[in-house]
């Protein structure tokens, strides 16, 4: 690996009794976007601010291509801080100024260029980020995604080799965050500036990084590509690339997953000890994935709600179901037989023959055969997961079917 | 470890301490403020100056403060002119009137006066725009575009009030004589060469000079506090956000209308 361009070694930083980083190590490389991403306060922006010298450690370095901030003299840190711009996560746009001058302002003070220079680089960008009309506007009276475009063409127009931005799609609305987006993926392959972003736009933001940092817990578990960051097994990661997953469980009732595993266990030594057996259930759509990928991802997803509540509608208190894969839900009974699991299974196939979702008049564009599987198995000895699993899979049975009947263009 | 000995060790202790520690605060802020001071008035020369800047706010702490000092100068004047009137006729003298108002005018009540108004008028809001700058992290931006905030917000505010302080004082100091030109003259009956005469008789240009030097002083004394105030408000205990700025507001006016009497009098003692 080449020599970073920025690296923190070991950074801590406390505000009063609150400690923001603890031996934080980061690794920023040249001509690379970094994206910092982490729940809302856990000290993303104060890893930035640590950057421009806003704010300094506690203990720990902060190195510049080897070179310690802290070593850096007057002139050499005035150098560094010139090639560099920062977005402010609230824009910090000068609000005593209109558009035009408070993108201008850095080439005003700063440079000697004269005033028709001025003048076109500045309405270069005003024109790149759509900004015409309000040019002459100040920052109060424009719209808060217009704000932030206008924070972004302050920190382009000095054309900077490395640009902080903190949260720069934060508040937009979906076409412009994604025209936000490509214009700094596409400004950084064309000048190739380095960028460190803060961001909460998983997974967008994925797409135009090339690293990709996790701070959570005061710390950065993880650092790394977003090939590394998708293959890895780490749990805070898998909540960051899951959480849609995740509030979906949330929004349908399902319990966690890590929830019903634990209680497997017990229910297995109770097992074991002969003291009692329990039943389990296994429900399927079958080919859910493909109807994500032909039909479409909301489909898919309230398809699956649609069993979730559904499931979870017919479950006593004391029984759980969790999502066990992309279309799979296990239902434990643990004080009852068989005869309980079969009761949900078909009262979840009465319920879901008249569903909006198995009418396949509704799916005018593409429609998808598609069919919801069960099946139940009462556990009588111990039994590890993935076996029980691959047991209740064999054991399904159709109990809900969705033909197209030629509708639609049928795959 | 303060707080310990200061429980512990009975009330006179704990007051002593509270003492020393009030003590070391108010030298370590005078402290703070001298520097930032220096460091806001040096920049002044930098270069390239900033004329349009500057000229800006002369713009708005002096030609935006016209109306109001003229209008307190000439009701200052009148009433001057109408307690002199009153006072100087028991022991028959009312032909000192003029020599009253003008002195008065020129070596104390323009200078401090003025300079009350302007921090009304013009240092509160310094001390607001400075603030809300502030915790809105404007200067926060400035400083990571590399441009001196100190530079950009400071300097030409300082070197504005040098220009206009004295400025407004010698019109409150005209104005004044004007109106109590019109209480005297005009609705007393007091001579109109009598009063000017005795204007020209009395004021040298000492009195001139000290009301000069006057209102210099109060110029750099409540720019600087007013940007201070401003320009820290995010270090004030207990006030964030737009508390923090109606804090800074308040104790920018409070500070400078104090120091302003204070000084006036050290002042005085000094040139008199």
């Amino acid at each position: 690996m080449p020599q970073p361009f920025i690296e923190f070694k070991d950074v801590s930083k406390s505000f009063g009794n609150l400690q923001v980083l603890d031996g934080v190590n980061l690794k920023i490389y040249s001509g690379e976007i970094t994206s910092i991403i982490g729940k809302s306060g856990v000290g993303k922006s104060v890893l930035l601010k640590h950057i421009i010298g806003l704010l300094k450690p506690d203990s720990g370095q902060i190195l510049i291509k080897g070179k310690p901030l802290s070593e850096f003299s007057r002139p050499e840190w005035r150098e560094f801080k010139r090639s560099l711009s920062y977005m402010f996560q609230n824009n910090a746009l000068f609000d005593s100024l209109t558009v035009f001058e408070n993108i201008a302002l850095p080439l005003v003070e700063r440079t000697s260029l004269p005033g028709s220079e001025i003048k076109k680089k500045v309405d270069y960008r005003i024109h790149q980020f759509e900004l015409n009309e309000v040019k002459d506007r100040y920052p109060s009276q424009i719209s808060g995604g217009m704000q932030k475009r206008v924070a972004l063409a302050r920190a382009l127009v000095t054309e900077p080799t490395m640009i902080l931005f903190d949260e720069p799609t934060t508040g937009l609305d979906p076409l412009r965050k994604n025209a936000v987006l490509n214009m700094i993926a596409h400004y950084q392959h064309e000048i190739g500036f380095t960028g460190v972003m803060v961001s909460h736009d998983i997974p967008d933001v994925f797409f135009i990084s090339n690293r990709v940092a996790i701070i959570e817990n005061r710390k950065i578990p993880f650092q790394g590509t977003p090939l590394e960051l998708e293959q890895s097994d780490d749990e805070i990661v898998w909540q960051f690339i899951h959480g849609q997953e995740v509030l979906q469980d949330q929004l349908t009732g399902l319990d966690p997953r890590p929830e019903v595993e634990k209680l497997f266990k017990e229910l297995l030594s109770e097992v074991a000890a002969k003291k009692k057996t329990f039943s389990v259930a296994l429900f399927t759509i079958d080919d859910l994935d493909e109807i994500k990928k032909h039909v479409g991802y909301i489909a898919s997803q309230r398809i699956f709600q649609c069993m979730a509540m559904g499931i979870k509608g017919l479950l006593h208190s004391k029984e759980y179901a969790a999502r066990f894969g992309s279309g799979e839900i296990l239902s434990v009974f643990p004080d009852s037989g068989l005869d309980r699991a079969r009761e949900v299974i078909s009262g979840l196939s009465r319920g879901c023959s008249n569903q909006e979702l198995m009418d396949p008049s509704k799916y005018k564009k593409v429609c998808i055969d598609f069919a919801l599987k069960a099946g139940a198995i009462e556990v009588r000895e111990p039994v590890d997961l993935t076996t029980l699993l691959e047991k209740l899979r064999e054991n399904q049975e159709v109990i809900a079917k969705m033909e197209c009947r030629g509708v639609a263009d049928k795959k | 470890m303060n707080q310990e000995t200061a429980t512990g060790g009975g009330n006179l202790i704990g007051l002593i301490n509270l003492l020393g520690k009030t003590t070391l605060n108010i030298i370590g802020e005078l402290g703070a403020v001298a520097i930032f001071f220096f460091h806001g008035f040096l920049l002044i020369f930098s270069l390239p100056f900033q004329f349009r800047k500057v000229v800006q706010q002369v713009y708005f702490i002096g030609v935006k403060s016209f109306l109001i000092i003229s209008l307190i100068g000439l009701f200052t004047g009148m009433v001057l002119g109408l307690q002199g009137y009153y006072t100087l006729v028991k022991f028959g003298s009312e032909g000192m009137l003029g020599a009253a108002v003008a002195l008065s005018l020129i070596r104390e009540l323009g200078p401090v006066l003025t300079a009350l108004m302007i921090i009304g008028r013009a240092g509160s809001s310094i001390a607001a725009e400075i603030g809300i700058m502030r915790i809105s992290e404007q200067i926060d931006a400035l400083d990571t575009m590399d441009i001196n905030p100190m530079r950009f917000l400071v300097s030409p505010r300082i070197a504005a009030s040098v220009i206009t302080f004295p400025l407004l004082t010698a019109l409150f100091d005209v104005i004044g004589i004007i109106g109590g030109y019109l209480t005297g003259v005009l609705l007393l009956g007091v001579n109109s060469g009598i009063f000017f005469n005795r204007i020209y008789d009395s004021v040298v240009a000492k009195d001139i000079n000290g009301g000069f030097i006057k209102s210099l002083v109060f110029a750099l004394v409540v720019s600087t506090i007013c940007c201070y105030q401003g320009y820290f408000t995010h270090m004030r205990p207990g006030g964030f956000g737009a508390k923090g700025v109606s804090l800074a507001t308040t104790s920018a006016v409070v500070i400078s209308c104090v120091l302003v009497l204070v000084l006036d009098y050290v002042l005085t003692s000094f040139l008199l």
